[in-house]
């Protein structure tokens, strides 16, 4: 069932491409552009008609400032970042697929947050979204991405897995490994704004790439509204089933629209290699096993991600990115290298040393509950991952958690034989 | 509100890629939405910017229950029941009994024309409530509004509940900034509406926002409560303890006619047409928008067999004294109308007065192990 009839792919598709490359070259300039990261306000556009109630007379019926949000009681970025003043110069834009900022904020002031944790509060809704609001996204990727500017700073992208060293781990210690990533496909908004048939066309560009890998890449898919009941329990089991957002978060910015329409999952047969499409982004991609060898997830990472570009580029699709901002996602928090990588170690005794948090934090790392963001830790088992997502690239992030993890292992160690440990030097934040 | 481009770029699309997938479903809007139909209507924009897709996003995205049959679909502003008229007229026929689309709504809110009802036993009868909605004409409705659309409203309201004298004097409290204790208050009134949780609602844009420009006032009796900015524009109750619907009616129709004719002088009426009565943002609430009933305890009666066929018969529904979807406790019911378009609110209100007072001479019948066979009524 997963795999797509090749003839009637390739009839719609070539039917696809006319309309498609009506649409592209229709938006060249916008696509250059926002390809090119400009820093130019050129992709924006301000909407008259003569039907509807001109633009002059309906900012005088609703200046920008009845509009403002209330945001006293909020903590996210967005709410830090956004002024009546950017509000008033950005709210009757639109990006070239009518995407508008009330849009891109909408999640933010439908959530507070929390007093600990600071969301971002803002998403985008297509690749220009990104320029188009640029004042506002700037100052919260500079917030969420440790100052990184976007106007200024170029993204380092590197997805050579060979340069990787001690990527395998005291298995003793170190239960999984894994890689995610997300790629979005240009020329198509993004889950918070697509329409039916984009999102569609999405999971069949991603289906049809996908049946094209081989060896031990080879895999099917498994459309989310079409899977029979056995299907759907293997993949519980797996724990490869992702299900309809629940989080305010993600259903505030409108991500859970005509549910499951066009969602699906993809693996290869031996489970190592998983791909989401259409729940957060187009497609998550996520490479795994059991045991610690993380240089051969990331090996399997970097090779199944290169082998899906190559087969999209031949019809004619590329992956969003540009030089300032990487890989181009739905939230900003994900921009870059989109990467988390990260294992599941048992640190009975270092989790119970003061300074394990301190420890994480000069190593750049993260801490969750094994059941993902959000989750308490059972036991003494830990998801340690990289923090960070922009300004390093791809191996950079995964040397990283390598050698910071083998250093936590070596605390634990130590502490086992009752010896002292140390806490590392921090890590400095972005290239030289 | 400025003409929707997005819309204009997915008429690229072909229908077939665009229709959404209805094969699960079991809503009105499923029910009526073809192909041909999607296609006739896609390319169609309100003056504010609503679309088809805007309309059937709730029922695309909430398949139904396969017991209950939801609508499916809302209304962004007082144009959709045009614009989009191809959808809505055969939705609305099916909800409220083959209405017609040449059919004309009569609307009476002349509380003397309600014959008794000042007579219901109190021993049985609990609590009595009438609510209705109304939508403020040159506004757009809750899925659509803006955050300055939506203050307007509230601005317009608050202004207009503060003239309000006599019986009606009283005060509005914004969700936004009432104190612990006005909560709390308001939570042991039975007063306080919260963010909906319900994805009927959530999924047609109606949470957005929250609590922005949200707000209950209620007079010094806590008889006559106003909801601003809830499901719709405003939501008007009137309610008491005990049994005397006569007199809820009637502050409930001064009350109304009181606060429409300050929105009138200030040249924002109410939305209404002579052919769907008051216009609500869904269009189960078309016509009246009036919901009047009871909390009634029948024990016995609500175990007969032929309970649900008297409720027919007697044109009302049940529901738990929790709302919508909730289960009875302890044989307590709320019985209102089912009706909302095709007859008038004194027409709706005297079924639910003649129909109560029936069904507790049952109620009492059946406690003396009598039967009730002899009552069953026609179908009104």
């Amino acid at each position: 069932r997963g795999r797509p009839d090749e003839q009637a792919l390739t009839f719609r598709r070539s039917k696809m491409t006319t309309s498609f490359t009506k649409m592209l070259s229709g938006r060249n300039t916008a696509m250059l552009l926002a390809s090119l990261g400009a820093g130019t306000m050129a992709t924006a556009y301000l909407m008259t008609d003569s039907n509807t109630v001109s633009a002059e007379q309906r900012r005088k019926l609703y200046p920008p400032s009845a509009d403002f949000p209330d945001l006293r009681k909020h903590n996210n970025c967005m709410a830090h970042a956004l002024t009546p003043a950017i509000y008033a110069k950005l709210r009757d834009k639109v990006t070239p697929n009518n995407w508008t900022l009330d849009q891109c904020i909408q999640t933010g002031v439908d959530n507070p947050g929390h007093p600990f944790i600071k969301t971002v509060g803002m998403v985008a809704g297509d690749e220009e979204s990104y320029e188009v609001f640029a004042d506002i996204f700037d100052p919260v990727i500079k917030d969420r991405h440790n100052g990184y500017d976007p106007r200024t700073m170029k993204h380092p992208t590197d997805l050579d897995a060979s340069k990787i060293t001690n990527g395998v781990f005291d298995e003793k210690y170190v239960l999984s490994s894994r890689v995610r990533t997300g790629r979005s496909i240009r020329g198509l908004s993004l889950p918070p704004c697509c329409s039916r048939s984009e999102r569609r066309e999405v999971e069949r560009v991603a289906v049809q790439a996908l049946a094209g890998l081989k060896g031990d890449l080879a895999g099917r898919y498994y459309s989310l509204g079409d899977m029979t009941e056995k299907e759907q329990q293997q993949l519980i089991d797996d724990h490869f089933l992702f299900d309809k957002p629940v989080s305010p978060l993600l259903t505030c910015a409108f991500m859970a629209r005509d549910w499951p329409d066009g969602r699906g999952i993809w693996h290869n047969n031996e489970k190592t290699f998983l791909i989401w499409i259409n729940e957060e982004d187009h497609t998550r991609v996520i490479s795994m096993e059991k045991g610690g060898n993380m240089k051969r997830v990331f090996e399997r990472f970097c090779r199944g991600l290169q082998q899906v570009e190559k087969l999209i580029k031949e019809r004619g699709w590329e992956f969003m990115w540009n030089e300032h901002l990487g890989y181009i996602l739905t939230c900003p928090s994900n921009l870059g290298t989109g990467l988390r990588a990260g294992v599941h170690v048992k640190l009975p005794n270092l989790s119970r040393d003061n300074r394990f948090g301190k420890i994480l934090e000069n190593l750049r790392l993260q801490k969750r509950g094994t059941g993902g963001v959000d989750t308490a830790a059972t036991g003494d088992t830990f998801d340690i991952s990289n923090n960070d997502r922009l300004g390093k690239s791809e191996v950079e992030l995964v040397q990283l958690v390598i050698d910071g993890v083998n250093y936590l292992i070596e605390c634990e160690k130590k502490l086992e034989r009752g010896q002292d440990i140390k806490v590392p030097a921090p890590i400095g934040q972005f290239r030289k | 509100m400025a003409k929707n481009v997005h819309n204009d770029y997915k008429m690229k699309f072909s229908v077939d890629e665009e229709y959404p997938d209805l094969s699960l479903h079991n809503n009105h809007m499923a029910k009526v939405l073809t192909k041909e139909m999607y296609s006739k209507l896609r390319s169609k924009s309100t003056p504010s910017g609503f679309t088809l897709d805007d309309c059937i996003q709730t029922g695309v995205d909430n398949p139904g229950h396969p017991f209950i049959m939801t609508v499916g679909c809302v209304a962004g502003d007082e144009e959709s029941y045009e614009v989009f008229k191809d959808l809505f007229d055969p939705i609305i026929s099916d909800r409220h009994g083959g209405y017609k689309p040449t059919d004309k709504h009569k609307t009476d809110l002349n509380f003397e024309n309600l014959k008794g009802g000042d007579d219901l036993d109190p021993a049985y009868v609990l609590s009595s409530r009438v609510r209705t909605g109304r939508s403020i004409k040159g506004y757009t409705l809750p899925p659509h509004n803006s955050r300055a659309e939506r203050r307007m409203v509230e601005k317009l309201s608050i202004e207009a509940l503060a003239t309000l004298d006599g019986e009606f004097k009283g005060k509005y409290y914004p969700l936004n900034g009432m104190t612990d204790a006005e909560q709390d208050q308001l939570i042991n009134d039975h007063f306080l509406f919260d963010k909906p949780v319900s994805p009927l609602l959530l999924a047609a844009g109606m949470a957005r926002d929250w609590p922005d420009a949200r707000g209950i006032w209620h007079n010094e009796s806590k008889s006559f409560l106003v909801w601003v900015n809830e499901e719709d524009h405003l939501r008007v109750i009137s309610m008491e303890k005990g049994g005397n619907m006569k007199e809820v009616f009637r502050r409930f129709c001064v009350g109304l006619n009181k606060i429409e004719e300050i929105f009138k002088k200030h040249n924002h009426g109410f939305m209404w047409n002579e052919h769907l009565g008051f216009v609500l943002t869904c269009p189960s609430n078309l016509g009246t928008g009036l919901r009047g009933g009871v909390h009634v305890k029948l024990p016995k009666l609500s175990t007969h067999p032929k309970f649900e066929e008297i409720l027919t018969r007697l044109r009302l529904q049940k529901r738990g004294t929790g709302g919508v979807d909730t289960a009875s406790v302890g044989g307590i019911f709320d019985i209102s109308n089912a009706d909302r378009l095709g007859s008038s609110e004194v027409q709706q209100v005297q079924l639910v007065v003649d129909g109560v007072k029936l069904m507790v001479e049952m109620e009492k019948k059946l406690e003396k192990g009598e039967s009730i066979d002899g009552m069953i009524p026609a179908q009104k």
